[in-house]
Parts: C-alpha cells; sequence; structure tokens
C-alpha cells in the first residue's frame, strides 16, 4: 500500500560526479588548504564504491567539469525528495552551472523536475536537512528565504521551516539524519543552539547524536534492504572522538569514509551525492 | 442611546423574536419592534405591562430574561414534527423544572448575581402579574394576533432566509411544512403570557445541553447521553401537540446547515436555542457519536467563518446574519485510527477532500494522486475497467487544480487499491493526510509588528507561525504561558527559554479586532480540547477576574476518547454520499455551492449578499450610540480624597483618557516595536522589559496617589486589604476614546509592572474569566442590532502587606510614597530581583487572556513550573509577613475556578499570617462599608443626577460630572435613563464614591508592587482589568480597577448594565469594596464606529 513519507533513507539510486581537476585551485573554500588532487580522486573512488557495491545503489557517476571546481558536490545542485526533485539555484554565482547536468541527470531518472526561476532566490542543497517529516532549510550565505519559500511549495507535504546558519558554510556543515529521527548535530555552540532552533520549530520529536566535532556530524545514513541502517560516516582517522560515537550506534552497519581532501574545500559526506528512491511513490 | 428602562425590558423581551425582526423601527424599544406594524396594536398589552415596569428593574429584568429567553428555545422544540409520539404535559414540566434549577446554579440567572439592593428595588408586582398574564387570559386573546403575527414573521424569515428549499433529506425535520408552520403559529399564540410553560420547556432543551456538558465529565457513556437526549426531546415534542395550548407559543428558525456531503441540512431550531441544539440536532442527523471533533461556523456579516458557541444562543452569536451554518471539522484528531467509529473518520475525510480540495491543505501532486485514489476507493470500490472508463474521476475533485496527468495518476493507484473496503480506504486516507504538515492547522492572517505579512496557524500542538510558506516559528502549549488580544493585536506570552531569564511577549497584528478575538478564541480551544485533560470550569464570578468570556466548554480529546471507548452500538450504516457531487460543485469555486450558502469557504459574492443585509439591518437601527461610563470604585478610605476632586477628577480623568489616548496609541507602538524586537531577532527580552518600561513613564494621575496615600492609617492596624474597582460601563460607538481611557490605566500598570513582582502570582492561571453573564445578558437585553460593546477595563487591586523589607524605606520616607516611576523604582527593583517571574508589560494590554493550563498529567514539567513561580511570588508576600484581611468569599463565590483557588491560596496564607482580631475588625469595617457601597450603586436616584443633553451636533460631546459622596452608610443613587431624551450626544458622568470610614488617609505612597492590565473584549463587550500591587509602610495594597465599556446603536439598558457590573465586581472579588463608581454615558448620533 502506497504511503506518503514511508522509508526514510530508502534509496535505491545515487548521483556522484568526478572530482573536476580544477577543485584544488579554484574551488571555493572556506579556509585555505592544499588538496591532493590524485588523493581526492581517490577517495572519492572510495566513496563512490561504498555506494555503488557496498550497498547495491545504481550509482549515476557524471562526468567532471574543470570548469566547474567545485562539480564534485552535486548535493548542493538538486533536492531530492520522492519523485520531485528540485533543481536549486545555487548562492554561489560560480556553480550556477553545475545545476544543467545534475538536472539532466535527473530528469532522465523519470523524476519531476522544479526550477527556480526566481532570480532572487538562492539555495544550496547542502543547507536543506530532510528528516523524513519536515525540511529544516539553513539561511546562510548560500541560501536565501526566498529559496527556502520555493523549496517549500515545491514541498508542500512537509513542513518546511527555516533555521539561521551563521557560523558554517551549510546547515548540513554540522548536522545531518543518522537515522530516522534521529539527528546527528555537531557540538559546538552554534550547533547547538541550531538544533534548539529545530526542535522548536518542529512538532516531531528527535533524537540527537551530538558529535564532537562538527564537521563529523555530516554523514550519510540510507536504509538499504537486508542491511538495515547504514550510516557512512568520517574515519577515526580523521575524528576519532566523534567516530567513537558513531560507534556507539548498535543497530547501524557503520562505514568509515575518509574524505580528508575535499573536506578541504568545505566538502561533507552528504556533500558528493543525491540519494534517490526510484521506488518511493510509484508504488 | 438611554432609553428608559422600560425600553430595556421590552428589549428582553424581544429578544427572541428579533433575530428575524431586526430590521423593526429603533424608536419602538418596546416589543412592538419585532413584531410587524398591523400587530402592534395588538401587542400594546404586554408592552405595557412590561414597559410600566419600574425602571429600577434590573432584578425584573433578569428574571423577565430567564424567562423570556427560555420562551423561544421550547417553541422550537414544539414545532419540530419529528417526534411522533404523542406528548403527555406533565413530562414537560418536571425536566422543565429541574432545568431551570441548573440555568440558575450555571450563573445563566444573573438575578441570582443582583446585589440585594438591586433586588429590593425589583417590583414583585409586576412579576407576579407577567407571570399571571402568562397563565392567564390574556393568551388567548392575543392568540390571534399572534397568530397573524407569528405568519408574518414566519413568512419574513422564510423570505429572508433566501426561501429555504427543503432538500429531500430534511424530511426529519420538515415533514410537512404546512402542519409545521401551523402549529408554530398556534404555539406563538401565547407569546409573553405563556412564559411559565415555556421556561420548562426551554428548561427540558436547555437540560439536554447541560446533561451534555456535564456528560463531558469523563467517560460518560455516550449510549446514556442519548437516551437523555431523546428524553428531553420528547418532552419537547409532546409538548408541541397540544395545540391550543398556551404554552406552545415557540418561535422557531429554520437553520440551514450545509453538511460535508455537500447538501444541505435544514434544521428548525428554537430562536433562542444555544448552539448546542443546533449541533445536536445537525449530529444526530448524521448518526455521529464522535462529534466533538466537529462544530457549526456561521459567516459573520464580515464574511468571517466563526465557530458556533454552543454554550451560547445562536441569535447573538450570529445576529444579522442569515442562520445559514456549516457543519465541519473543528479538532482535527491528530490520529485519526484513534476514532472510534467508522462514521467519524468518514466525516473527517469529507472533511478533509473538502480542504484539498479548496487548496487549504496544499498537497504535492503525489499526494493529490494518492489521496484522490483513495477517496476512489471508497466511493467505488475496485477498479472496474469496464464500469470505469476514462472521464469516470473528472467529476471528482481531487486538487484545486486538477490536471489531466493528476487524473491518470489517480487512476493508476486507484487500481493498486483492490481490496480495500472504504472503511479501509478512508483509513488509508486518513493515514496519509494527518501527515500533511497543514492537516488540522487553521490559519489566520496576521502581520507581525512590522507590519510583514504573516500567518499564525493553531493546531493540536501550538502555535505555528509561517511567512509565506515557510515556518518561521513553533510555540507549542507547553511554551505558551499566556495568550491575549487588545484590539488587533493578539499576543503570547513566552516561558522564558533555557537562555532566557525572562518571559517574553511576542505579538502580531491581526486585521481588526474581531480578527484578534477569533484568533483568540482558537487558541483557546485547542489548547483545552488538545492539551487539557478536562475543560477548565466553567467562569464563576472571580475576583481577580482579568476579563476573558470565553473558553471552550466542550470536551476535551482525552475525555471524548474515553467517551469513546463506551460507545457500544453496532456500526451505523451510513450512505457514502457519491463525493462526485461534491466535488461537482467544488469545481471552480472550491467549497462553495448550493444555494447561497455562506458558510462555506471563500466566496464573496455570497458575502456581497449579507452584507447587504446585514447593512439594512443596521439602517434600521439607527445608530444612537451612547457611551455610559461606569467607574466604580469602592473603598472608604480612599474614597475621601478621591471624593474631593470627585467632579474634578471625573471630568479630568476623562479628558486626560481621551488626550491620552494617543500618548496610548505611541505606547503601543513602542511596545509593539520593543515585541517586535524580541519576535524579531529574539533579542533579550531584559532589554525589551526596559524599554517597555522606558516606554510607559507616565506619572500617575492623582488619583492614583491619592488612594495610595489614604491608605496610611490602616497601616497602623496590620492587616488590610483594600481595593478599588473601577467599572466603567460606556456604551458608545466610538470605542477608541474608551479604549484609550484603559490603556491608560495600562500604562499605569506597565509602569507598576516595572515595580513587579506579585503580579504573576494574580493571575499565575487563566486569569480571565469570562464574564459570560453579563456578557450574555447585556447582549440579550440589547437588540440583535444594538451593538453593545461591554468593556470591562480596569481593576486595580492594592493589597497591603507588612513587607519586612520594604517597610523601612517607605515609612521613612513619605516621599517615596509617590507611585510615578522614579519613586518606585528603588522598590522596584528589589522587587523584581526578589522574584525572577516579572510581569512587567504583557498584563497591561489584553483585551482577554488566557493562561494556558496544563493539564496535570500531560504536562507535569509545566505544572512544576508553574507551581514554583506560584511558590515564588506567595513566597515573596509571606516572608514580609503579610497581614491581608480576606473577606470570607460571599455565598455565589463559592464556585470559584480553580484557578482563582491558587489565588486565593495566597490570599489564604497571608490570611493566615494576620492576627485573628486584626481580620475580624478588618472583616467588619469592610461589612460595615459594603452595605454602603451597595446602597451607592444600587440607589441611583434620577432626580439627583444631572444630565446634560447636548442637541447640538451630533458628534459633540458634553460631559458632565455628577458625583455623590456621602460619608454616611447608605448612599442612594439611582441612574434613571427615563429623564434622558433621545438626543443627538449627551454625555453624562456620574460618580460614586463610598464615604470614607475611618478617615484614613494615606500619607504614604506605598512601593508598586506589580500591575497588570487585562483586557478582554467580545463582540459587545470590552473588559479591562487593572491589578496593582503595591506595598507601602509594611502593608500590602491591592487595587483593582474595572472598566466596562458598553457600546451600542440601540437602547442598552444601563441601570442593568451598571448593577450587573457592580454585581460583577463584587462577586469577583468579595474580600474587597467598592470604593468608586463612576457612570459616563455618551449619547450620540454617530456611526457606529466599531471596526
Amino acid at each position: 500500500m502506497a504511503e506518503l513519507m514511508a522509508g526514510f533513507g530508502v534509496f535505491t539510486h545515487a548521483l556522484v560526479r568526478g572530482i573536476a581537476s580544477s577543485l584544488p585551485k579554484e574551488a571555493l573554500r572556506m579556509s585555505s588548504a592544499d588538496v591532493d588532487l590524485s588523493r581526492a580522486r581517490h577517495e572519492h573512488d572510495i566513496y563512490v564504491g561504498v555506494l555503488k557495491h557496498k550497498l547495491g545503489l545504481q550509482v549515476i557517476e557524471l562526468p567532471a567539469d574543470d570548469t566547474l571546481p567545485d562539480c564534485v558536490f552535486v548535493e548542493d545542485a538538486a533536492v531530492v525528495c520522492g519523485d520531485t526533485a528540485l533543481i536549486t539555484r545555487p548562492g554561489a554565482p560560480s556553480r550556477r552551472d553545475e545545476t544543467e547536468a545534475v538536472r539532466k541527470a535527473l530528469k532522465n531518472l523519470g523524476l519531476n523536475i522544479v526550477d527556480i526561476a526566481d532570480d532572487t532566490a538562492t539555495l544550496d542543497g547542502g543547507d536543506v536537512l530532510f528528516t523524513g517529516r519536515e525540511f529544516f532549510v539553513g539561511l546562510s550565505k548560500r541560501t536565501n528565504q526566498r529559496g527556502a519559500e520555493i523549496l517549500a511549495d515545491t514541498f508542500k507535504d512537509y513542513a518546511v521551516s527555516t533555521v539561521p546558519v551563521c557560523d558554517n558554510l551549510h546547515l548540513k556543515s554540522f548536522c545531518s539524519m543518522a537515522g530516522p529521527g534521529l539527528i546527528a548535530i555537531g557540538s559546538s555552540e552554534p550547533a547547538q543552539k541550531v538544533l534548539k532552533i529545530m526542535q522548536q520549530m518542529s512538532d516531531h520529536r528527535y533524537d540527537k547524536l551530538t558529535i564532537p566535532d562538527d564537521t563529523a556530524a555530516n554523514c550519510v545514513y540510507l536504509n538499504i534492504p537486508n542491511k538495515g541502517h547504514v550510516v557512512l560516516h568520517r574515519t577515526p582517522e580523521e575524528f576519532p572522538e566523534s567516530a567513537k560515537v558513531f560507534e556507539k550506534l548498535k543497530e547501524h552497519m557503520l562505514i568509515p569514509v575518509a574524505i580528508t581532501e575535499t573536506a578541504k574545500v568545505d566538502g561533507a559526506l552528504t556533500c558528493m551525492s543525491i540519494l534517490i528512491n526510484m521506488k518511493s511513490n510509484t508504488q | 442611546m438611554m432609553t428608559t428602562e422600560t425600553g430595556l425590558e421590552s428589549e428582553v423581551k424581544k429578544e427572541p423574536e428579533q433575530a428575524e425582526e431586526q430590521p423593526a423601527a429603533p424608536e419602538l424599544q418596546t416589543q412592538a419592534q419585532d413584531e410587524p406594524a398591523t400587530q402592534q396594536q395588538v401587542h400594546p398589552k404586554q408592552e405595557h405591562t412590561e414597559a410600566e415596569k419600574p425602571e429600577e428593574l434590573t432584578d425584573n429584568k433578569e428574571t423577565l430574561q430567564s424567562t423570556t429567553g427560555e420562551q423561544p428555545s421550547g417553541e422550537e422544540h414544539t414545532d419540530t414534527p419529528t417526534s411522533p409520539k404523542p406528548a403527555s404535559p406533565s413530562a414537560q414540566t418536571s425536566p422543565g423544572l429541574g432545568k431551570k434549577e441548573k440555568e440558575e446554579a450555571s450563573g445563566k440567572g444573573i438575578s441570582r448575581f443582583l446585589p440585594p439592593w438591586l433586588k429590593k428595588q425589583k417590583s414583585q408586582s409586576q412579576v407576579e402579574s407577567k407571570e399571571s398574564l402568562g397563565i392567564g387570559d390574556p393568551v388567548k386573546e392575543e392568540g390571534d394576533v399572534q397568530e397573524k403575527k407569528s405568519e408574518k414573521e414566519e413568512k419574513r424569515e422564510q423570505g429572508g432566509e433566501d426561501g429555504i428549499d427543503k432538500p429531500p433529506e430534511v424530511q426529519r425535520s420538515l415533514p410537512q411544512d404546512s402542519k409545521a408552520d401551523e402549529k408554530e403559529e398556534k404555539h406563538s399564540i401565547s407569546s409573553a403570557e405563556t412564559q411559565p410553560a415555556k421556561e420548562t420547556r426551554k428548561d427540558s432543551l436547555e437540560k439536554d445541553v447541560d446533561l451534555k456538558e456535564e456528560k463531558n465529565g469523563a467517560g460518560e457513556e455516550i449510549q446514556k447521553k442519548i437516551k437523555e437526549e431523546e428524553n428531553v426531546q420528547k418532552p419537547e415534542l409532546k409538548a408541541e401537540k397540544p395545540p391550543g395550548k398556551p404554552s406552545k407559543k415557540m418561535k422557531t428558525v429554520v437553520c440551514k446547515v450545509m453538511m460535508l456531503e455537500g447538501m444541505e441540512f435544514p434544521c428548525e431550531v428554537e430562536k433562542r436555542a444555544k448552539g448546542q441544539v443546533l449541533f445536536n440536532k445537525v449530529c444526530e442527523n448524521i448518526n455521529l457519536l464522535e462529534k466533538d471533533y466537529f462544530g457549526l461556523t456561521y459567516r459573520s456579516n464580515s464574511d468571517q467563518k466563526n465557530w458556533l458557541d454552543p454554550a451560547k444562543e445562536i441569535k447573538r452569536q450570529i445576529r444579522s446574519s442569515p442562520w445559514q451554518f456549516a457543519f465541519s471539522v473543528k479538532f482535527y484528531p491528530p490520529d485519526p485510527s484513534q476514532l472510534t467509529e467508522d462514521i467519524t473518520r468518514y466525516y473527517l475525510c469529507l472533511q478533509l477532500r473538502q480542504d484539498i480540495a479548496s487548496g487549504r491543505l496544499p498537497c504535492s501532486f503525489v499526494t493529490h494522486a494518492l489521496l484522490g485514489s483513495y477517496c476512489l476507493q471508497a466511493e467505488l470500490g475496485d477498479y472496474d475497467p469496464e464500469e470505469h472508463r476514462v472521464g469516470y474521476i473528472s467529476d471528482f475533485q481531487f486538487a484545486p487544480t486538477q490536471t489531466k496527468e493528476l487524473e491518470e495518476k489517480v487512476v493508476e493507484l486507484h487500481k493498486t487499491h483492490r481490496g480495500l473496503t472504504p472503511a479501509q480506504a478512508d483509513a488509508q486516507f486518513l493515514e496519509n493526510a494527518k501527515k500533511l504538515s497543514m492537516y488540522g492547522v487553521d490559519l489566520h492572517h496576521a502581520k507581525d509588528l512590522e507590519r510583514v505579512d504573516i500567518m499564525l496557524g493553531v493546531c493540536a500542538n501550538g502555535l505555528l507561525i509561517y511567512k509565506d510558506r515557510l515556518r518561521i516559528n513553533r510555540f507549542a502549549w507547553p511554551k505558551i504561558l499566556k495568550i491575549s488580544y487588545k484590539r488587533s493585536n493578539f499576543y503570547i506570552k513566552i516561558r522564558p527559554g533555557e537562555t532566557e531569564q525572562f518571559e517574553s511577549t511576542i505579538g502580531f497584528k491581526l486585521l481588526n479586532h474581531r480578527a484578534a478575538k477569533r484568533l483568540w478564541k482558537v487558541c483557546v480551544e485547542h489548547h483545552t480540547f488538545f492539551r487539557l485533560v478536562s475543560p477548565e470550569q466553567p467562569p464563576k464570578a472571580k475576583f481577580l477576574t482579568l476579563g476573558s468570556k470565553f473558553r471552550y466548554s466542550g470536551r476535551t480529546q482525552s475525555q471524548t476518547r474515553q467517551a469513546s471507548t463506551l460507545i457500544d452500538r453496532p456500526a451505523p450504516y451510513f450512505e457514502r454520499t457519491s463525493s462526485k457531487r461534491v466535488s461537482g460543485s467544488l469545481d471552480g469555486a472550491p467549497v462553495v455551492r448550493v444555494t447561497d450558502h455562506n458558510l462555506v469557504d471563500s466566496s464573496a459574492a455570497e458575502i456581497n449578499g449579507k452584507g447587504d443585509t446585514a447593512a439594512k439591518d443596521n439602517g434600521k437601527e439607527p445608530g444612537t450610540p451612547s457611551r455610559t461610563q461606569l467607574e466604580l470604585s469602592q473603598e472608604s478610605k480612599v474614597v475621601e480624597q478621591q471624593s474631593d476632586g470627585t467632579t474634578a477628577a471625573a471630568t479630568g480623568a476623562e479628558t486626560s483618557e481621551m488626550e491620552r489616548e494617543e500618548e496610548d496609541s505611541q505606547l503601543q507602538k513602542d511596545l509593539d516595536k520593543t515585541q517586535e524586537g524580541v519576535l524579531k531577532h529574539q533579542a533579550s527580552i531584559s532589554e525589551l522589559k526596559r524599554s517597555f518600561m522606558e516606554s510607559s513613564p507616565e506619572p500617575r494621575p492623582n488619583q492614583w496617589e491619592k488612594r495610595l496615600t489614604t491608605t496610611l492609617p490602616l497601616l497602623t492596624q496590620g492587616s488590610l486589604e483594600e481595593e478599588i474597582t473601577t467599572i466603567l460601563l460606556s456604551k458608545e460607538s466610538f470605542s477608541n476614546c474608551l479604549t484609550g481611557t484603559f490603556t491608560t490605566t495600562a500604562k499605569r500598570a506597565a509602569e507598576g509592572a516595572g515595580a513587579k513582582a506579585p503580579a504573576e502570582s494574580l493571575s499565575p492561571f487563566p486569569s480571565t474569566r469570562p464574564s459570560e453573564t453579563l456578557d450574555e445578558k447585556q447582549k440579550s437585553e440589547m437588540g440583535e442590532e444594538a451593538e453593545v460593546e461591554i468593556e470591562e477595563t480596569v481593576i486595580e487591586e492594592i493589597r497591603r502587606t507588612s513587607k519586612v523589607k520594604n517597610s523601612p524605606d517607605t515609612t521613612e520616607s513619605p516621599a517615596a510614597a509617590i507611585m510615578s516611576g522614579e519613586g518606585e523604582k528603588e522598590p522596584e527593583e528589589e522587587a523584581s530581583k526578589a522574584s525572577t517571574s516579572s510581569e512587567s508589560h504583557s498584563e497591561s494590554e489584553d483585551e482577554a487572556e488566557y493562561h494556558p493550563q496544563v493539564a496535570v498529567d500531560q504536562i507535569r514539567e509545566e505544572t512544576e513550573e508553574n507551581d514554583e513561580e506560584l511558590g515564588k511570588e506567595c513566597q515573596v508576600p509571606a516572608e514580609q509577613q503579610l497581614e491581608e484581611i480576606v473577606l470570607p468569599p460571599p455565598p455565589e463565590v463559592q464556585g470559584i475556578a480553580d484557578e482563582e483557588k491558587q489565588e486565593c491560596k495566597h490570599l489564604g496564607e497571608d490570611e493566615a499570617r494576620s492576627s485573628p482580631a486584626e481580620r475580624k475588625t478588618e472583616q467588619e469595617a469592610e461589612k460595615a462599608e459594603e452595605p454602603k457601597v451597595n446602597g451607592e450603586v444600587s440607589h441611583s436616584v434620577p432626580e439627583v443626577i444631572p444630565q446634560v443633553i447636548c442637541c447640538s451636533e451630533p458628534p459633540v460631546v458634553k460631559t458632565e460630572m455628577m458625583t455623590i459622596s456621602d460619608t454616611s452608610a447608605a448612599q442612594k443613587t439611582e441612574i434613571s435613563t427615563k429623564e434622558v431624551p433621545i438626543v443627538h450626544t449627551e454625555t453624562k458622568t456620574i460618580t460614586y464614591e463610598a464615604a470614607q470610614l475611618d478617615g484614613s488617609g494615606d500619607g504614604e505612597p506605598g512601593i508598586l508592587m506589580s500591575a497588570q492590565t487585562i483586557t478582554s473584549e467580545s463582540l459587545c463587550t470590552t473588559t479591562t482589568t487593572h491589578i496593582t500591587k503595591s506595598v507601602k509602610g509594611g502593608l500590602s495594597e491591592t487595587r483593582i480597577e474595572k472598566r466596562i465599556i458598553i457600546t451600542g446603536d440601540a437602547d442598552i439598558d444601563h441601570d442593568q448594565a451598571l448593577a450587573q457590573a457592580i454585581k460583577e465586581a463584587k462577586e469577583q472579588h468579595p474580600d474587597m469594596s467598592v470604593t468608586r463608581v463612576v457612570v459616563h454615558k455618551e449619547t450620540e448620533l454617530a456611526e457606529d464606529g466599531e471596526d
């Protein structure tokens, strides 16, 4: 029987994109650090491999575009929920063209494509946290109110609440879903503050998983048939303390994934894929 | 306009009929109004009798009212042909009696509350005569006339109601129209005369209602209920049967109720019937037991959808609007699967389909398709390729805009539901619909205080704030300490968060005050229904009543669930009307279809029609707005000083009030700003507070100081509780001026708030006690068309407590006595430090407030917090060894609500501390005073009061101050409206002050401990209560000032209103005395200024 909002974390497909060779030099970043391109690509391969082989997702791999140094972060280019994909209008002008290829790929998958026609709206997928029951949209440097409104218009079934994001690039720079009703949240003060706001704004109750390192609070949750709860999280090498916290998730299949290089350009685990459930509403 | 009391009385009587006859000439205040001209002649009898009644009738009036009020309901039932059973008259009587008692007990009968003095004046002879009339001969004589009359009326009614075509479904209520009519006529024969019989009947009716309400109690058996209802109805029916009976006269109205199926259900009810009666009939018609989730709506003239209050008379709610209603879901159960019966789910489904089709419940494409497919499954059963051809669903509407694509998707999904029964399909539908974020969210347009358009959504969990589609904030019920509104502003007071130290108040601007009130009501109802285990006790007279007149009286969700578990009947058969019809009609204009049903959502056209009628009505009753201000302040001590300058003070007050209006608005603005700040930036509340305080620096009026000073001598006694009650009754069409006045007080309050502290303790809980009795009464007394506004404004209560801490300061420096800002500050600060829960501003500006009370089991933490707060606040005084004298509550007050008890506790502590001896003396003293007070109020002698009649230009407002101060015990002042000719403009101010008993003047100003002003406003009345607490010379003083403003175009019985107000005030604050009463009347020809 069809049911709305069922099966949080259930995905069948993943969209990823290669790392542009221009990334090390041209990708936007909040702090300067040298990026090892080959290592970055190696890590990315592992990331994609996990999705594809370990989790059995159908992975659509878009080729990198060197004119788009940030193109590996496909998450920002579209928000997919159910069978609808909202093609974003990234806050960084240099990234606007990234949406084109993503849009095309999603359309090919048969998703309903919604575009943002409003030139005043900006929206980065990294600012969109979908909990399974509602959306939280971080109002950040990359995402504005109008962008959030359009998101709300697009996904009418869900409450869309806005939360201010001041000290981070994206909302999901310090939080993510680690399970149904489970929010992984950084332990920093700003992160905790945002969590409070989210809790206040929500009609639903969430459990929180407080992660010592903010950036490590960005993990990827999936619910894979035969595997159950799966969480991709940062490796103990990167964030030993945070990894310990993830390890407390007894019922989760934990997959540490390193993204040391892309992290230098503000990349996070969720940034590098768009997860899609093609079976969601068709039955 | 102020007319003679007689006029008023007549009005009361009229009421039942008024609904239909509203347009009657305004000059005819008497019953004639209602009746067609031809009949006027016939009726004179009645009129005369009533008219002749003495002006002091207040009492009479009440009795009359109760009787009259009951009449109509009785009629109603008689008319309903539904019950085939032959009636045995005897049956009626017994229920009736019981009912009557109940009614009185319920507090509907205001007479009960009338002060003895008032009662005295009541002329018994009249009453008797009336009764005798009812029983006696006149019946027959009048019969003919009345018949005619009734006929006419009926015609009118029907005509007015757009010639109701009775749909076939109506069979029940209208088997034979002609017969029904006849009956009606016959019944109508005995109009006023038959009162006794009617009463009984009505009683039975009401009993019905009451029973239901009572059942609310915990898990009563619904079955039982039903039985009872049946019983109740039977008698009524019986009553009808005997056609010639005098007691039969009942006027009924055919209500058109738009059902969720999209059909209109004509339902006949007495004109005087309460909302519950109609609602019950409707539910019965559809065989619905779990009805607490539902309600009836009507559209007001302004085309606003309003919920029909089951506890109030329909007619008084809809006023001039047509008797058209819509049956809708009022409380959307968060988990529909917990509903007991499928039929309940079915109706919920129907509502949701409407919500979805109209766009009120937004969904995504997929959701539209999915929900639509369940609709199909429920209505059509399994998909059948042969039967269900291409266009088979185009008659249905699944979305506001339905595309081919959507229909295809719906069909596709429909195919997947094979095997689902209708009930299962409904259940699935609900399981999905309930997840929608806007499910059960009642949206209200508003602006934040920066004028940004937002939406306020009331739902089961709390209040949601939307900007466009985005949720920008959310306040769960546990977060909300108080809900209030003032004028068009709506406020919520928020419990401080972990990081915040103070409560914050967030304000929103609604379209108008009606919208604000509507929102407030919805909030109160939702909070009660979803959050409380049981509804708050019906508001009784309460001392510190802060104005609200409304409470949800139905069952809470928990109660209804409990009751539902007792439902023991085979699943009722019900026909699932093809939603084709429904949806089909939905096409184009979402919810509107079917004749001219205004109730359904958004149809401007319909509205226009209504508006016309409304306008008509209004026009018929030439607005003679009169403004009457009644200031009642009791307290002999205070009186002295005040009496000195009464005239001056009064005038001064008046003018100053006006002048201050501007200031007030300014203040308001400031407040708004600050509050906005909070809202927007979540700025620190302390800042807000500061700014708030700064914004209301207005120096306290002299009166205030005087009052404070007067109390000094008492200090020696140690225990003393003083109060000043000011009741302002003003009737006027331009309520702004009035509000201005209130605001002034509010300002003061605000100032005082700075002083802070125990304020909260005063209203720890729902301090807003609906003064419904007053309200209703007033309303009833005035014609429907009369826009009655009673604003009960300021109650200042000053309690003196011997305060250890402060006493040194205060006693030593008399100068400190000055209440105005600076003087207070020091003590204020101290005080504020003492208690964390400061009640700075918020209180000062609500028209009505509601303190969400938390169900103990559900929200333990909250309660605890509350208790803590309470405790703290109580502590302060306790430490200081308050010596307060609390007068034993008068018998009437015994019914005080829990909340009040809380307050009382507080008082009780204090009491305990005071030495018994002292207390005694005090009490005695007060008692001694009281009679005086009563005397004052009750005996207002018309002759004594100079009246200024200004015949010049309408807008001209002349003011005359009348001061009566008596040092002796008994004062007799009577306000008679008799002598007031109908003039263009008239302003009259009368001040009564209690004599100073002990001549204790306040040498010293006290320290303002807290101040709060609460204003509540209903359609007709506004009540503002201003409470100030101060500590002076070791004594705490509480002053309550109450102002009531009555605004209306038609005649209002001011005396009655005044008496009412005083009585109420006294009841509410039994332990206080009335020190001052100021009546200010203003009459003018101006247009109705009400929004």
